[in-house]
């Protein structure tokens, strides 16, 4: 028997290791510890009911458990037989126990590619990698074919980058090859910088093999004998796992001289980000790797024909990676089965924001954004109403109701005006304001702009000062034309991808929420009531009973009034806190 | 960005001579350096940057663009405690904002100041990838999930012994 303890960063801060040492600890109390095996395995997904604990082989899944629970899972699940009821899943429509994964909403629909080994191995033992197939890939790839012959395979599958530009993988590793040079360079981007997005570490986490077998495969189709991983040195445990796999590799024989006893070599190092969201554009990224200031350059020369050190160089991302040892596996054919036309496979999504089931998700192409919010998320948190969902981070979009029904793949998603990028999915309710969430994202390419070409760094900041003016009632129409105007002119003069989508979200929440911005322009109201500057707080005297408890809360002496009495607001004292609507039994202050 | 006029003693000299070797006194493994010197000093005050640009042979302007470019590097010692807010997406649609507005007003500093007695200092950073216990905060390692305003109190009092 196994206990599978979810070991994914989500997990980890509710204290998932704690549950794993009682679990022993009680193992050993009842004299199982040879039989039951405690496993601490990569993210499960469902980060919303974690910790998560999974009895195999029954395929008993447990939620929030606490480091206390233990001695009750292995008195009664194992030394009993007997589920126990209160730590199963609460179907939230039903209210009935859900045992196993397969019958939750949130699993029924996913496909998992990508992630098909998080969260069923330990990622920190290479045997049981191997024994999910691990490492059969490159075993067939340098025994069975030509470097020619694996590219093909790859480009027949129709895997696409899945970092955000989506663009032909086979296609790069092919132009790569072709490239002459003394010494070529696989690079793994890991470099996930998208606030709110956490896909590439939980492969890191969960399944780092995956990543080390693709780009020692990546290495013989392009003749290269050396891969660099980027990744971000805010990922203490991604680097760990990375690390280990990577030992563990090269001691059984598959990283190294002479893989397999081919006389194919590769090896791979680390080289870690600090922390510049642009070096997630492939150029930055490799003057970052060469100790430089993560500055892009223009393309062309594009990295596959001068890249790391001037050599040429292929740059994937870690979610691209995880996909290619299954596609040798199973066939082209397979692979190229799930999805749509033009975007073949799966795709991560970190499901985030207002909605039930915050976790990571894989999901076929073509899944609609409905089925993605409301079947396996859940829907919207506390029953508010679903406003829109922001995707591609800050270079993408916000898409609305009449969206829902889009398929979700690369094509359809830019025709609706956002991206898919790496697969960040914020979901935003009726009290999200869409102009603070436009500033929101400008605040951060503000900050991340590297400063090289003036559009970005200039340009943005005067976009984010017009947002900022709207914000606190001082905007006019005009400067609404001006926000369209500016944006053009930034997305078509600026030099790489990050400027190049900075103005995404304010373009997308022009276009799909122009009553917000005109009400807080015309109106002067925020009509979610989010911004501060806009709101008034004031007492409808009908309701007010005079219980002083606003005024004894007020932390700025704001609010007068004799008990009993009605009481007032000065709207020139208060600071809106809401310090006296949190306190108000009554429902007699409101906000206008 | 300004920083503190510290003096170097000989061991540190020696422990960044020491660091830069164990990358070969390689020019392009700088950010690798700094890394491992920050871990060691806690932050990059100029005279470590000096430093290093002497063993690695490049100009300090160059080791000095890199600190000021990547987040990550700070050039101000950090508190004994370092706090750090979450202000990516699913936090701040979660209220990742007022919990900040909460740590300031207790603490009476900005994001980027450290408390006069040195205990904590204020940060924010971007995704610690456990969005499903948003809004997030770190005080060093430790990871606390779903914050709010109300709760920030008790976070700080677990320190304030």
């Amino acid at each position: 028997m196994h206990i599978l303890v979810c070991g994914g960063t989500g997990c980890k801060s509710s204290l998932s290791d704690s549950i794993v040492e009682n679990l022993r600890a009680e193992l050993e109390h009842h004299n199982l510890e040879d039989e039951v095996q405690v496993i601490m395995t990569g993210c499960f997904g469902f980060c919303e009911q974690g910790p998560i604990v999974k009895m195999m082989p029954d395929n008993t899944f447990y939620v929030k458990v606490q480091p206390n629970d233990a001695r009750e899972l292995i008195k009664e699940h194992i030394v009993k037989g007997r589920k126990v009821t209160r730590l199963l899943y609460e179907n939230p429509v039903s209210k009935e126990s859900v045992p196993d994964s397969k019958h939750m909403g949130f699993y029924r629909k996913q496909i998992r590619v990508a992630l098909r080994n998080c969260g069923f191995i330990n990622p920190e033992n290479i045997e049981e990698y191997i024994a999910r197939d691990g490492y059969s890939a490159i075993a067939k790839v340098l025994g069975e074919m030509t470097p020619q012959q694996a590219i093909d395979i790859i480009k027949k599958s129709g895997l696409r980058g899945r970092g955000g530009g989506g663009f032909p993988t086979g296609l790069k590793w092919e132009i790569t090859s072709k490239n002459q040079a003394d010494q070529k360079y696989v690079v793994c981007n890991a470099d996930e910088g998208d606030p709110g997005a956490f896909m590439d570490r939980s492969v890191l986490e969960g399944d780092p093999h995956s990543v080390v077998e693709a780009m020692a495969i990546c290495g013989y189709c392009i003749g290269a004998t050396k891969g660099l991983v980027y990744i971000r040195a805010e990922y203490p445990l991604a680097i760990e796992r990375l690390k280990i796999a990577i030992e563990q590799a090269r001691n059984y024989g598959l990283l190294g001289e002479s893989i397999l006893g081919t006389n194919f070599s590769f090896d791979i190092s680390l080289r870690y980000g600090a922390g510049a969201f642009v070096c997630g554009e492939e150029t930055a990224l490799i003057h970052s790797m060469e100790g430089k200031r993560g500055e892009p350059t223009v393309k062309p020369p594009f990295p596959a024909e001068s890249g790391y050190l001037g050599k040429p160089t292929v740059v994937n991302n870690v979610e691209t990676y995880a996909n290619v040892p299954v596609i040798f596996n199973k066939g082209a054919e397979w692979f190229a089965s799930i999805g749509t036309e033009k975007s073949k496979g799966t795709k991560v999504f970190a499901l985030a924001g207002k909605i039930n089931n915050v976790g990571l998700i894989e999901v076929p192409m073509g899944t609609s954004l409905r089925e993605v919010i409301f079947e396996i998320g859940g829907g919207i948190k506390n029953n508010k109403k679903f406003k829109a969902v922001q995707t591609g981070g800050p270079s993408g979009g916000c898409l609305t109701e009449k969206h829902l029904s889009t398929p979700i793949d690369y094509d359809n998603l830019i025709a609706s005006g956002s991206m898919m990028g790496s697969g960040g999915m914020i979901v935003m309710d009726e009290d999200d304001c869409m102009v603070s969430v436009a500033r929101y994202y400008l605040d951060f390419t503000v900050d991340e702009s590297c400063g090289k070409c003036s559009p970005c760094r200039i340009g943005n900041m005067r976009l984010k000062e017009i947002l900022d003016k709207i914000i606190v009632g001082n905007g006019t129409m005009e400067d609404i034309d001006r926000l369209r105007n500016l944006s053009a002119v930034i997305k078509d003069s600026s030099l790489c991808g990050l400027g190049q989508t900075a103005p995404n979200p304010v373009l997308s929440t022009l276009d799909n929420f122009m009553d917000e911005y005109i009400a807080h322009v015309k109106d002067k109201k925020c009509p979610a009531g989010r911004c501060k500057s806009l709101m008034k707080y004031e007492v409808i005297p009908e309701n007010c009973v005079g219980c002083t408890a606003c005024a004894r809360n007020c932390p700025v002496n704001a609010i007068s009034g004799e008990r009993k009495q009605t009481h007032f607001i000065d709207t020139q004292i208060c600071i809106k806190c809401g310090a006296c609507i949190e306190r108000c039994k009554f429902n007699a202050i409101v906000i206008n | 960005m300004s920083s503190i006029k510290v003096e170097l003693k000989q061991c540190e000299i020696e422990k960044i001579k020491e660091i830069c070797q164990s990358f070969n006194n390689d020019p392009g493994e700088l950010i690798n350096v700094l890394h491992k010197a920050q871990g060691h000093f806690g932050y990059l005050p100029a005279e470590v940057q000096e430093q290093i640009a002497d063993e690695l042979k490049i100009p300090v302007a160059k080791v000095y663009g890199v600190v000021t470019f990547y987040s990550f590097f700070t050039m101000l010692p950090k508190g004994q405690h370092p706090i750090s807010i979450c202000t990516g997406t699913a936090c701040y649609v979660r209220g990742a904002e007022k919990v900040l507005d909460e740590f300031r007003r207790i603490l009476k500093i900005k994001v980027g100041d450290t408390t006069p007695d040195g205990k904590f200092s204020l940060s924010c950073l971007r995704c610690v990838g456990a969005c499903g216990l948003a809004p997030v905060v770190m005080v060093g390692e430790k990871v606390y999930g779903r914050v709010s305003p109300d709760g920030v109190k008790d976070i700080l009092g677990e320190y304030s012994k």
